[in-house]
Parts: structure tokens; C-alpha cells; sequence
């Protein structure tokens, strides 16, 4: 997994790399934050105890969090999925008082028809890809069964104009997201 | 006035969770008992533990700021384990071969008709 790791590191940020270690900066600071947090104490035994792990956590994981050593394309990454969130709460609570009105509708059984639908996505990475497929199981009345590296994208949805919307702007915000 | 809101908070964080037992309990596949099983939970779970990290900062203090903090990261965790633990059911499920239930092969009906 390492040496994997390290041999396609290079040809994938295409010698633009400035700081090659900044990676592991960034992992790094990220764990203290995490620390700090989960244990409450700022004595020096614990800080230093935490900032030990941290190294040695970091020094494993650091390319496989932030693959990218480019500020610039983190900063962004980071900055867009800030913003992605609040709307993506939005969907989550449209998609829950749709599933809350099916559940306590008399008549269920004539409103839902449940489906298997297919949608060919144009996004690659792994991320872009887990991002996408994470958000259509949490917004309305849509499951992900089924993704692959190539962008297909198999949904189960639970009535016929659930799915209409898909991959549409959720796709869109999302390649934003990812730069892609 | 916080108690207020963290009543309201909890009573709509409850009333998902049953909807979503219910759900589970009408929906008529394996399929679809996951729709219900997978959104209604993690928005109840989202509501009753925005309840708890409101009511945790009442009186605010360091311990409790940290407190809060921690619901507020069990909430994220959950809202990324939740649609990956649905996805790996349904697709247990697909790779076992289960069919889905739809409209036209719905055994009750056809029954009823002749």
C-alpha cells in the first residue's frame, strides 16, 4: 500500500509540488485539533503525549488524506465543501419530510414504485465519486446500490419522480467541489 | 428559553426516529424498509443531539464548549457512516439476488383480480 502510494505520488501531482511535506503538515495539525479536542487537558504531559502520536500518525497517513500537495487546490477543496454542506443539510431535511409523508400516508402502497434506475456520471476520482455517491443515498428517497471507477451509478429510488433530479445539480456542485 | 428549544428539538428528533420504525415496519420490501431505515434516523439523530450540544452550552464553560464539540463530531461521523452502512446492505443484498418488489408483480394484486 506504501510503496504503491509513493510511486504514484509523483506522476500524479506532475513535479508542481512546492512543498512536498505539506502534506503531512497539514494531517498533522488536523490530529492536534482532533487531540486537543477528544481529551481537554492542556498540561504538558498530555500536549506532549498527543503531539508524539500525532507525529507518528501523521508520518503513516499523511499522503492518504491530502493526496494533493498543492495549497491552492486544498484551500479550494476545503473552502467549496464548507459551503457544500449547508446545502446539502437542506436536501436532507427535504428528502426526511418526504420519506415522513410516504410513511404516514394511508394510501402508501399506490404512492411508491420502486425502480432501479441507471446514470452515467463524467466524474473519476475516488473521492468526487464517494462524495456523490454518499449524497444521493441521504437526499430524497434515493439509495445508491452500485458505483464504479468509470462513473456508473445504479440508484434505487422509492417513487417514479424521486430519481428526476438526478445526477443534475448535485453532480454539478460536487465537480465544482472536487475541481473536476 | 435553551429548554425550550431543546424540548422542541428532542419531541421532532423522537418523532423521526418513529417515523422511521414505522416506515420499517409498512414499507413492503427489503429495499425500500431501508429508505426509511437509512434518511429518518440520521436526521433524528441529527436533531436530539443538536438538543443535547444546545442544552450541554447552557451554562458555557470550557468542559462544556468541549462537550458540545464532541456530539457535534458524533453527528458528523454519523452522517458519513449512515448512507455507507445503507449502501453496503442494499448492495448485499443485490449480489444475493433479491429482487425487487414493483407494481406489476406484486403477488397481493394479483391475486385479488380474478
Amino acid at each position: 500500500m506504501t510503496e504503491k502510494t509513493k510511486k504514484a505520488s509523483p506522476a500524479r501531482s506532475n513535479g508542481l509540488q512546492k512543498w512536498p511535506r505539506l502534506s503531512y503538515l497539514i494531517t498533522f495539525v488536523i490530529m492536534c485539533g482532533v487531540w486537543v479536542l477528544l481529551s481537554g487537558r492542556f498540561d504538558a504531559f498530555h500536549l506532549g503525549f498527543g503531539i508524539i502520536s500525532c507525529m507518528t500518525a501523521s508520518y503513516f497517513t499523511g499522503k492518504l488524506l491530502i493526496p494533493s500537495t498543492r495549497l491552492s487546490s486544498i484551500v479550494h477543496t476545503w473552502f467549496n465543501f464548507i459551503i457544500y454542506i449547508p446545502w446539502l443539510l437542506y436536501q436532507v431535511l427535504v428528502a426526511n419530510l418526504h420519506m415522513m409523508y410516504l410513511v404516514f400516508h394511508p394510501r402508501m402502497m399506490d404512492l411508491i414504485d420502486p425502480r432501479i434506475i441507471t446514470i452515467k456520471s463524467r466524474m473519476r476520482s475516488d473521492m468526487a465519486l464517494v462524495t456523490f455517491a454518499n449524497s444521493i443515498t441521504l437526499t430524497p428517497g434515493t439509495i445508491t446500490v452500485f458505483a464504479n471507477e468509470l462513473g456508473d451509478i445504479s440508484v434505487h429510488v422509492i417513487d417514479a419522480h424521486s430519481g428526476d433530479a438526478l445526477p443534475g445539480e448535485m453532480e454539478e456542485r460536487i465537480a465544482g467541489l472536487f475541481g473536476e | 428559553m435553551i429548554d425550550i428549544i431543546t424540548s422542541i428539538l428532542l419531541f421532532l428528533g423522537l418523532f423521526f426516529f418513529l417515523g422511521g420504525s414505522i416506515g420499517i415496519i409498512r414499507f413492503p420490501d427489503f429495499y425500500s424498509r431501508l429508505h426509511p431505515a437509512g434518511k429518518l434516523d440520521s436526521m433524528g439523530v441529527l436533531l436530539s443531539l443538536c438538543a443535547l450540544a444546545l442544552y450541554t452550552v447552557k451554562s458555557l464553560t470550557m468542559g462544556n464548549f468541549l462537550t458540545a464539540a464532541k456530539i457535534i463530531f458524533i453527528v458528523s461521523f454519523v452522517f458519513i457512516t449512515s448512507p455507507t452502512a445503507t449502501h453496503a446492505i442494499i448492495d448485499a443484498g443485490m449480489r444475493a439476488g433479491l429482487k425487487h418488489w414493483n407494481k406489476n408483480n406484486n403477488q397481493d394484486k394479483k391475486e385479488e383480480k380474478p
